[in-house]
This record gives C-alpha cells, structure tokens and sequence, in this order.
C-alpha cells in the first residue's frame, strides 16, 4: 500500500481550528466573523479535494504528530472512507453557514459568536475523527466533539435546553467512558496496537467470548452511532437551534458515531474476522436491525417535526452500521455510500423544519397542514429529501440503499434484505404523509398561515442547495461509489 | 557545581524559611520575596537534576561526607536523586514556587495582620516535602516527615473557627502515622543494621521471609496511609483542607499527599521489592480493595458536597485511591500508572485549588449555590477550572487521561475488574460535577447579553493570581503531551528491573 507523508492533513483540521480563533477575536464585526468561515470552508474544501486524485488511486496521506503511548501516537491517515466524511462535513458546512447567519441574525440572538466559535471547533473535531489514524487519536476528537458541542445544545440557556443538554452529555460521554475507553485500553493491553489497518489487529485464536464483549462495549460506546438502547440523547438534542440540528444532528455529530463503529469494524476488527466469525456479525446485524425498526416505528408516532426526523436519523443510522455488519465488499461499499446520501437528504429536511419554523413557529407536524400551498418552494424541498432518505429515484438515497439490499444478499445475513425493504417502507409512511397534508389537506390552524411571513432568503437558499444536491447525488453516484468501493477494496481485500 | 545540586533543592526552601522567619520579626514585608527567592533556586535545582538524571543516572550525595569512608554508611545520610524522585522534586519545588506567587494577595487579605511568620511556615513545609522525596535514609525520611507535618498543622491552624479542631484531628492522625512508620523503621533496622535504603534493599533479599521484616513493612504501610488519608484513615483530610485558609490548602492539598506516596512507593520498590510484595498475595488483593473502596467512596462523596473546597478535598482523596490502587497491581503499566499520576495529580490538585482560590478571592466564598453566573464574572478563571475538570475527569489529552490509561491498562493485565470500574466510575462523578457547576455558574442565570437582562460586571481575579492559575491549567495539556517522553526517558528506569525485560 502506498502512503504518502504529508502535513496536509493536520492543516486541513488546522483551517477551522485557526478560523474559530479568528470567530472569537472578531465577535464584534459579524459580517467579517462570518466571512471567516467561508473562507475557512472554502480553503479546508480546496484542500480536501487535492487529496482527492491520489486516494482513489489507493494511496494513503499519512502524518504522525507525536508519540502519546508507546506504539500509538497522535496520527492522522486520509483514506477514501475518511475523505468521502470529511467532504461531506465540509461541503454541508457552507450552506449550513448561510442559512445561520438566516436564522439566527433577524431573530437578534444571543451569544452568535460563541454559537459559530463552537460551530467551527465541532467542524475540526468531526474532520479529525475522519483523519484519524488509529483508535486512540480517533477517541481524542471524539471527545472534543461532545464537549464542543454541549454550548451549542444549550445554546438557549432555558429549562428545557439544560435538560436536553444533561441528556446529551450524560449518554455520550458516560457511553464513551464506561464503555468504549475501557474497550479500547483492553485491545491495546491485547494486541499493543490501536492502529487501523486492513484485518484488525488482533491475532488469530483471539477467544470469541472476549471479542465479543468488545464488539458490544464499542458498538455501544459510540453512543453517537444512536444505536439503541443509548439513543435518548439525540431526540432530547433537539432542543438546539435549527442549524446545529441540520449540520451536526444529521450530519457531523451522529456520523462521528456510525464512522466510528466503521473504523472499529473494519480497522479494529476486520471485515474477514466478522466475515468468518457468524456469531460476530450477528450481533451487529441484529442491534442495528433492531434499532432500524423500532426507531422508524417510533418516528411514526412522532408529531414534533423535529422529533421525527431524530428518530428517523437514528434509523437511518443503524443502515450504516448494519451494512458494514453484513461484512460483505458491497455491504461495506454501500454503508459508506449511505454516508453522504443520508446526510444531504437529512440535512435538507431539517433545514426546511427550521424554515418552517422561522416563518410561522411551527414546530408540529399537525400544525403544517395546508403550508405547501403558501410555501411551495420550502415544501418541495421537504419532499426531495424526503425522497432521499427513503431511497427514491431520482435521488442519491436509492443508490445506497441499492448497494445495501445487494450486499445483504451476498451475506450470511439474508434476514436483512427484509428489514431493509420494511423499514424503506416505513419511511415512506412516516414522511410522504407530511408532504401529502401540506400540499393537499386544509389548514389546521388558517389564521397562523395567514400570519406567515416568508423566511429570508439567506435561509431559503440553502435548501436549494442541498436538496438540488440530493438528485444531483443520483445522477453523479459513480463519483462517489469510486471512494466507497476504494475504502471497501482496501479493508475487504485478503 | 553539579555534585552540590541535589543539597541545593533543600537548601534553598530551608535558609528561605529561617530568613523569612528571621525578617518576619522586624520587616515583615521581606519575607515573601526570600521565600520566593529559595524556591526559585530550588526549582533550578531540581529541573536541571531532571536532565542530568535523564542522561546520565542516578546522583548520589553524602551530607558532610560522612559515608564515603569504609565504616561511615551507618552514620552518614545520603540524599539521592534517581530516576523514581527526580520528576516529583521538580513537580514539588516548582508548584511551591508558582504557589508562593499566587498566594501573595491572598495572604494579604485573608490572613491581614497575621501573615508575619506564614511564607517562613509556607517555606518549611515545602523543605520537608522535599526532604522526604529526596532523602536516601529511612529514619531521616521520618525526620523530614514531622517537619513536614509540625509546619502544616500550624499552616492549617491559620484558619479561624473550625480550623483549630480541624488541625487538631490533623495532628492526632499525622502523629499516629508517624509513629506507626518509626516503629517500622525500627523493625527494619533491628534486622538489617542499616537505615541507608541501598544498604537495606541489598540486604532485605537474603533475609528471606522475616517476620520481623514483614511487620516492619506493614508498619511503615500503615504509617504512610496515615500520612496521605488512605481509606480508611481518611477522616481528617476534608475537613482539614476545607477549613485551612485557601493560601494553606492551595500548598498542601497538591503536595502533601502525593509525597506520602512517593513514600510507600519508594518502600514497596526499593526499600523492599516487587518480589516481596508479589509473595504477599493476601495483602496485595486486600490493598486494591481498598484503594477500589476509596475511589467510590470518596467520588460519591464529593458528589454530595455544597462547598467547593470540600468538594475538592473529597476529589483529592479519590485520587490518593488511583495511585495506591495502581502501586499495588505491581505491574509495569499499574507502576507506571501510579509514578505518573503522582505527578500529574500533583499539577491538577494544585490546578484545581488555585482556580478555586481565585474565586473565593472574588466571591468570598465556594459555596456552590454562589456560583451562579461567575463564568461571566471570571470567565478565565473558570476556562482554567473548566481543563482543570477535564483533566481529572480524564479527558485527552489532558494528563489526568494518560495515567488513568496506564492505570486501567495495568489493572485490566491483572485482571483486577473492581480497580476498573472504581476507576470509571470516579471519572464520570467527575464528569457529573463538572457539568453541574457548569449548569450552576453558566445556565442560571439570565444570559446577560441578552437585551433586557442585567449585565453581570466582569470581576476577575489579579492577574498575580490569574497568571499562576492559567499556567497551570495550561501545563496539564503539556504534561499530557509529554507523557510518553517521560515514561520513555524516566519513569520506565524507575520501574524495577524485575519488571523490564
């Protein structure tokens, strides 16, 4: 395997590292405060997508920075999985940006540059996560994404964001500490090495009873994967601005988690193991496929908008994992595909709840009957990523979730094909009754609709975006199953 | 020069303390700057040892030089610096130093009109500390450790009210510990012949399973748990920290402990060996049930607490579990563990106290429902708590996460399961206050850039308080970046060779 030695990576975290310095110094000027992160995002893109080329040609940038324990340092490695999360993150974060400065200046609130400091450092950490080249540099940032985000949770300081926000930290760090830090030190006291590579690191004859207790201790300390029964947070998290629930809730915060589990798996672990040991894989399949039900089950009988789609999140979530369970090339190629289609279908949806709420209050989905025929533009939207997460053409959500029920034919796992194809449809029956009622059901509440006003542009744009880049996704798949299936390639090969 | 080095750390805290007391009696204002002048050189001292132990081994030094002759080494004391105390010198000599600066204000106002003789107490303390930790002779040890211990129950009794019962029960405990560990010291050279600790470890082998040795060895065990409020002889620590005056708690919470365990660590490694511990298995099992006992006890203590200073007392002695626990696994990544918390706990108690102090400056008071809305009162103060919490709770890469991970990873080798969830458990209570206080001193309060709210003033602490407090907090992430440098370069050497292939 080629690796190629660079300083690039540790600049690409740098960017928004130095960026949210600049946030926190230029507080007082907030047209240059935000000009700040674009041109961080547009730098940190720039550089990502000059890493591109020689990824996908199955070379690896790699860097290490120090030594922390013997055999383990703080290293970073760019590998295709790594850079397809990192360009995710990054792309999403503009338009996320935009439609903040949208939301939250002609609301006049408070505290905007701790908000967008925070922001940015949560960017930083969720790219390290990506870069990160072995167990322990991975679990630093994991760390620092928890803690950065807090504030951004709590971001309005009543009753109801302290409790979502004890919630938060509660499940993600106490998971992280209770399960996934002792996991972690076990392998390393086992095998004296953390380092993701193809094949995992333990030796042969390793008991399965051990590994198996490992698997479930990390599985479920990555809380932030919404693997249920640790998944409480995330619908509490909703408490927080609409911006962070789009970028972080949909994106940058639950993929920490599920890529996480992916690099355990796969780096940690080995696909080959999985692959070889049934009892393994099982116990993966079956959490996840456990989750993806009751969690799209749950979504159903959700009215709080927001509420639904975290439900719907965390469903989505356990494809991923499930995926990557099924240990097979495509499974694995899929999971890391579902990655970026969740994510922009995800992210479209809430910034369009956030819309809605800005221009009328609503937070309910009883209360939106009828808004289609005033806001047809932010309803479409609605409906595009609507559309993606459920996997329809022509979005991106149908070409992962294509990958997935192939790869689970392939597998020992067929039982997974139906879970798949149940949960599709039960998306389709939390979502598409949304879009139906308020397109074509009479207003609940006329007087409210009456009242509302068009949400600035600032914020309308960014749906444009994103949900244009949902069926873009459809059409330009190829570009990106190029970096699933070179991360699949990789860790699936003998 | 070089040869003088190892006297130079005691020498400088001793003639400081009887300068300081010398001028305390006409020129009161002299002392601090003596002091600080003492512990300076002592810093220089022991930081430039660092380096030379690091490169070169262990220094020897034979006070007056007695002992260098064939016959002597009876008589003669011998201080040395090695691979085992170097680090933990520097981490005493330079947290008195940084101490001694921070406290100035505090002593002007807390203890107005009775600060005359404080810097020369301050000063004595930190020579015993240091002559603890860097003496070679057992019985000198005990020598230094009642002028440790004399020094600190007057720093204690500063305070008012409370204070005095607290130091009184200080004092009966200190003075049951250091009798415990002189009869120890007794049996131990009733059956060697010698209080030199090189002497005594080449000697202790070919006695073989002594009685009188093994009762000589729990002995000094006990005297020592005594010393630093092990469990279950941890009853007048809280209070007595609590109610000392900040200056005094800010000094002894980070340093007096963390040197009585140095204590039973030079013990359990050089005086007897691993050898002598791995053949008492019974005591062994015994001890880490404790040392689990004291992580739980104390962390849900600490969670009941309404007063900061208390609570970080109870925070102290949970860590005193981490590092007996750690000790007694008796294996490379347990020992390991337990040499590198000494030091780090060490910097996060000192860390901790000074953040609090700071805020008892400003606010009078730690009671935590007085918090509220302090971060917006001393935001730098609290960003220094904030990683000082974070450290202790373990969070990367602090140095409190580096030696729970050897901690862990010693225990988890082991097999010691008990060790490793008291040691999980402690973090996420840690975890629980940190936030509490959070919600506490940030949430309660209307936000007040919000229009309409009341603007909180800023009131920060001075910056001769502010600086020391920040460099500390600072200096946890660089202790924890440079973990692996030290284990590399020094702590793996203090390690017995038994237990380095």
């Amino acid at each position: 395997m080629d690796t190629i030695h660079s300083f690039t990576p540790v600049w690409i975290i740098l960017t928004s590292a130095v960026a949210a310095l600049l946030i926190a110094l230029l507080g007082r000027w907030p047209n240059l405060r935000e000009s700040c992160i674009f041109v961080a995002a547009a730098i940190k893109l720039g550089l990502l997508l000059s890493l591109a080329p020689a990824v996908l040609d199955g070379k690896l940038y790699e860097f290490e920075v120090m030594e922390l324990l013997p055999n383990v340092g703080l290293a970073f490695k760019v590998d295709a999985l790594g850079l397809l999360f990192a360009l995710v993150s990054v792309s999403l974060w503009i338009p996320t940006t935009i439609f903040s400065i949208g939301f939250l200046r002609p609301l006049k609130r408070h505290a905007q540059t701790r908000f967008f400091f925070f922001f940015t450092i949560a960017i930083s950490s969720a790219v390290g996560v990506a870069f990160s080249a072995n167990l322990l540099t991975l679990f630093i940032f994991y760390e620092a994404l928890s803690l950065s985000t807090y504030p951004l949770v709590t971001h309005h300081q009543d009753d109801d964001a302290i409790k979502g926000g004890r919630k938060y930290l509660t499940y993600l760090l106490g998971t992280s500490i209770a399960f996934a830090l002792p996991a972690m030190i076990i392998v390393y006291q086992q095998t004296g090495n953390l380092d993701f590579a193809n094949g995992g690191v333990f030796a042969s004859g390793t008991s399965t009873a051990l590994l198996a207790v490992l698997l479930v201790m990390f599985l479920f300390g990555f809380a932030k994967a919404g693997l249920m029964p640790f998944h409480a947070w995330l619908p509490g998290a909703m408490v927080a601005p609409a911006p962070v629930s789009a970028l972080l809730h949909a994106v940058a915060v639950v993929k920490v988690g599920v890529f996480s589990i992916i690099r355990v798996l796969t780096g940690i672990f080995g696909v080959d193991l999985l692959a070889n040991t049934p009892s393994l894989s099982t116990i993966v399949c079956v959490l996840a496929g456990i989750t993806l039900i009751v969690a799209s089950l749950i979504a159903l009988t959700q009215d709080n908008l927001k509420s639904r789609l975290a439900y719907s999140t965390i469903g989505q979530l356990s494809y991923i994992i499930l995926g990557v369970g099924l240990a097979t090339k495509i499974g694995v190629a899929g999971a890391a595909l579902h990655i970026p289609m969740h994510a922009f279908g995800k992210i479209t949806l809430f910034l369009c709840a956030g819309a809605i709420y800005q221009a009328c209050g609503a937070k309910r989905i009883s209360e939106i009957h009828g808004l289609g025929r005033k806001f047809p533009l932010t309803m479409t939207a609605f409906f595009i990523g609507s559309l993606c997460v459920i996997g329809l053409p022509p979005t991106g959500g149908f070409v992962s979730k294509w990958y997935l029920l192939n790869g689970s034919l392939d597998s020992a796992q067929q039982w997974a094909f139906a879970v798949f194809l149940t949960s599709s449809l039960l998306n389709a029956a939390y979502f598409l009754p949304i879009v139906y009622k308020a397109f074509f059901a009479a207003p609940t509440d006329a007087a409210r609709l009456d009242k509302a006003k068009e949400p600035p542009l600032l914020t309308i744009v960014p749906l444009f975006i994103t949900s244009a880049g949902c069926v873009l996704l459809f059409f330009f798949s190829d570009k990106l199953f190029q970096f699933a299936n070179t991360f699949a390639e990789m860790y699936t090969a003998q | 020069m070089r040869e003088q080095l190892p006297i130079v750390i005691i020498l400088g805290p001793l003639l400081g303390a009887v300068l300081a007391a010398f001028t305390g009696w006409f020129r009161p204002k002299l002392s601090h700057p003596l002091v600080v002048v003492g512990l300076a050189i002592s810093f220089a001292a022991a930081l430039k040892l660092v380096f030379i132990v690091a490169a070169v081994g262990a220094q020897e030094y034979w006070l007056g030089g007695w002992g260098t002759k064939p016959g002597h080494g009876v008589v003669g004391i011998q201080i040395t610096v090695d691979h085992l105390n170097t680090l933990l010198l520097a981490a005493v000599s330079g947290i008195a130093l940084l101490t001694a600066l921070y406290t100035k204000r505090l002593v002007d106002t807390e203890l107005a009109g009775r600060q005359r003789y404080f810097y020369a107490l301050f000063s004595l303390l930190v020579t015993g500390l240091l002559g603890i930790t860097i003496t070679g002779d057992i019985f000198n040890l005990y020598v230094f450790m009642e002028i440790a211990a004399l020094s600190s129950y007057a720093l204690i009794a500063y305070g008012r009210g409370r204070a005095y019962m607290a130091a009184f029960n200080y004092l009966i405990m200190g003075t049951m510990g250091a009798c415990l560990y002189l009869l120890g010291v007794g049996f131990v050279f009733a059956k060697t012949g010698t209080l030199n600790i090189d002497d005594v470890s080449a000697i202790v082998p070919a006695l073989g399973q002594s009685q009188a040795l093994f009762v000589g060895f729990v002995l000094i065990l006990l005297g020592a748990w005594a010393k630093m409020a092990f469990f279950p002889f941890h009853g007048w620590l809280p209070n007595a920290y609590a109610h000392a005056p900040t200056a005094s708690a800010a000094l002894l919470a980070p340093l007096a402990t963390k040197v009585a365990v140095y204590t039973m660590l030079r013990v359990m490694v050089t005086v007897y060996s691993i050898d002598y511990i791995n053949h008492s298995p019974g005591i062994q099992s015994a001890v880490l049930y404790l040392s689990s006992i004291a992580i739980v006890v104390a962390s849900f203590f600490s969670l009941t607490q309404t007063n900061l200073k208390k609570l970080a007392s109870y925070i102290v002695l949970s860590e005193i579990g981490y590092m007996v626990g750690g000790a007694w696994l008796a294996n490379k990544p347990g020992l390991t563990g337990a040499m590198v918390h000494v030091v780090a706990d060490a910097a996060m108690t000192s860390a901790l106290f000074m953040a609090i102090g700071c805020i008892v400056y400003r606010l009078g008071q730690a009671q935590l429902d007085d918090l509220k809305g302090v971060f917006f009162k001393m935001p730098v103060t609290m960003a220094a708590f904030v990683v000082t919490m974070a450290a202790l709770i373990g969070v990367p890469p602090t140095c409190g996460f580096f030696s729970k991970w050897y901690l862990i990873q010693g225990a988890a080798q082991a097999g010691v399961w008990h060790f490793v969830v008291a040691l999980l458990l402690s973090s996420l209570v840690k975890a629980i206050i940190l936030f509490r206080i959070i919600e506490i001193g940030y949430n309660r309060v209307p936000h007040p850039a919000i229009e309409g709210n009341p603007a909180i003033p800023r009131n920060e602490a001075p910056l001769s308080m502010l600086i020391p407090t920040v460099a500390m907090a600072l200096g946890l992430i660089a202790l924890g970046l440079g973990t692996s440098t030290l284990v590399n370069t020094i702590i793996t050497k203090a390690l017995p060779a038994a237990l380095t292939p």
